[in-house]
């Protein structure tokens, strides 16, 4: 695959991986109206892939689509981030972990709206509209969590905690990106920390909570070296197409 | 998805005790026989309502607890197009019980109260959700049967006596609509598919159908309330009609994907211009609605766990509005 094909992979890893570990809550949220809202972003996120994994595929040229790539992968050729595949814990560490995400999608969705190549950035137009309702959704229940009762404020504190390691790893850029830059196709991430961060702590002021401590950064989900939950979450996801070789669906 | 009023029988006679104006009994009568909606505001008899929160309030929770079986396969949905359309479907479930609930509150039972009648064991809801999915073809199966079960139960009660109720279904009726001929697209899919396909989708149709026939609730001349709520126009087909029209549309549709009804006794009669079918087990009905189905168990538990788990949540939630109303009041 080469720098742009992997480019959009990246992009279709990080929804797929995230939808699916959202998809588990469907069913067992804390209310109904979170159950919705929590499916919401799943499904936008499941459509995202598609789109992104499609392209991938097509760039790639090689007879893959989207659905070849989502389930007939390991986990050493998957190329998400270690944030969206960490485990969804209580739902203060979902929280934790779309929060930091999805500001993050927005900055680089709104980014990739300026891509040269027009399905990327086709892509990224519609899939920004998506990202910041996630954000704002999921930015109030950090509030509400961080400023509501002692409990909540200590489990907000957790989650943080937990999936604060993998932040870095956002923002690095590597080969692909730069090659995807100098083509004109992708963006410059390491540009959109400071957005980032501004609307991070924001959120974070509003909701009383302290920024965790920078902390030496976990890497290496770009190049296929994921955490023990991805290979489980594999196993899950492609258990059809893994028992059943050759059937469509 | 549809429950069948579930409730035990004799219920009635205490609620008929209480002394309504006849006046005014009278007036309500006629305006539901000459099929105007009642209103939250009306005035009603107050067996009406009670049958109306228990009614919509199964048909909520039976919502609710139909999201388990589904939901047990959107990690697992076998593409990409199926996990998005499962996860919409799963989701259109949680949007149904919302409308639900919301409708039964107009009555003056709020979401709470009805939540913990479901999780104290005292509400009922759908049999059906008590059979587990065991392979994909059960998201086939059951949106197919099930939804359309539900379909045949629920286009009637667009025009139930209650405005709310009946609004409510004019849009679940559509999106019910929807999901099954998903249910039966999946199904189709697996019939022309490979041999291990067909199996699958033979065996959950064997699976499914008579639980799917059961959902129509017990024969006509066992169903305690239904005489009443047809005068009420809050059911407007007996339970046997339903299930005899679900039949007559199911069959041919099995038949064109080539899946056999499992009903020895499934016979066209040509006299009637409908299909004679064998004896429902009733015996397993009852013991499904006392709460002895198969998966009754875990789908109780798995409730009562997303509340317990969810309860700081909705208390951080409460507590963080009262801190921002505080603060609001305080700065003006």
């Amino acid at each position: 695959m080469d720098a742009i094909a992997t480019y959009a992979l990246r992009l279709g890893d990080d929804s797929l991986i995230l939808g699916q570990r959202l998809g588990e809550w469907c069913g067992h949220a804390p209310a109904l109206e979170v159950d919705l809202s929590l499916a919401n972003v799943a499904l936008d996120q499941i459509g995202q892939a598609t789109h992104f994994l499609n392209l991938a595929g097509a760039l790639e040229g090689e007879g893959r689509d989207g659905d070849k790539l989502a389930f007939h992968r390991d986990v050493m050729d998957f190329t998400n981030c270690l944030l969206v595949e960490q485990p969804n814990g209580d739902f203060a560490q979902t929280i934790a972990r779309l929060f930091l995400f999805a500001h993050y999608q927005e900055l680089l969705f709104t980014a990739l709206t300026a891509s040269k190549d027009a399905r990327l950035a086709a892509i990224a137009a519609k899939a920004v509209k998506e990202t910041a309702y996630h954000a704002t959704l999921v930015s109030d229940w950090v509030v509400r969590l961080g400023d509501g009762t002692e409990e909540s404020r200590a489990r907000m504190i957790a989650g943080l905690d937990w999936m604060w390691r993998f932040v870095d790893e956002l923002f690095v850029m590597d080969e692909v990106d730069a090659a995807a830059i100098e083509a004109g196709v992708g963006v410059d991430k390491s540009a959109l920390r400071g957005a980032w961060d501004q609307r991070i702590d924001a959120v974070l002021a509003d909701a009383t909570l302290e920024r965790p401590a920078a902390r030496r950064p976990v890497l290496g989900g770009r190049s296929g070296r994921h955490s023990e939950h991805l290979g489980h979450l594999l196993s899950e996801m492609q258990f059809l197409q893994r028992a059943y070789p050759g059937a469509t669906w | 998805m549809y429950t069948t009023d579930l409730s035990g029988k004799g219920k009635g006679k205490a609620e008929a005790a209480v002394a309504e104006d006849p006046a005014l009994v009278a007036a309500f009568e006629a305006r539901v026989a000459n099929d105007e909606f009642i209103e939250p505001k009306d005035w009603m008899p107050e067996a009406y309502r009670k049958t109306l929160v228990r009614q919509m309030s199964q048909h909520a929770h039976s919502e609710i607890v139909g999201m388990l079986p589904e939901g047990n396969w959107i990690t697992r949905a076998p593409n990409l197009r199926r996990k998005a359309i499962l996860l919409a479907k799963v989701q259109d479930e949680a949007g149904h019980g919302l409308y639900l609930y919301s409708a039964a509150e107009t009555l003056g039972t709020s979401r709470d109260e009805m939540t913990e009648a479901l999780l104290s064991g005292k509400a009922k809801y759908s049999t059906i959700f008590n059979y587990p999915t065991l392979t994909w073809a059960d998201i086939g199966a059951i949106g197919w049967l099930v939804d359309g079960a539900a379909i045949m139960n629920q286009v009637p009660l667009q025009r139930t006596s209650y405005g709310p109720y009946a609004r409510a279904m004019v849009r679940i009726c559509k999106e019910e609509s929807f999901h099954q001929r998903q249910g039966y697209e999946i199904m189709m899919h697996l019939a022309a598919g490979t041999e291990a396909q067909k199996r699958m989708a033979q065996d959950a149709l064997n699976r499914w159908w008579w639980p799917s026939l059961m959902m129509f609730g017990p024969p006509d001349d066992k169903s305690p309330n239904t005489e009443q709520s047809m005068r009420w126009r809050i059911k407007r087909d007996t339970n046997d009609e339903l299930r005899q029209k679900f039949v007559d549309i199911t069959v041919p549709q099995a038949e064109a994907i080539g899946l056999t009804v499992p009903d020895a006794a499934l016979k066209w009669n040509e006299e009637r211009g409908a299909y004679d079918f064998g004896d429902v087990d009733w015996e397993e009905f009852y013991a499904v609605v006392k709460g002895e189905g198969p998966v009754a168990k875990e789908r109780m538990q798995a409730r009562v766990k997303a509340w317990e788990d969810g309860a700081w949540v909705r208390d951080a939630a409460r507590v963080h509005a009262e801190k921002r109303a505080a603060a609001k009041l305080a700065a003006e």
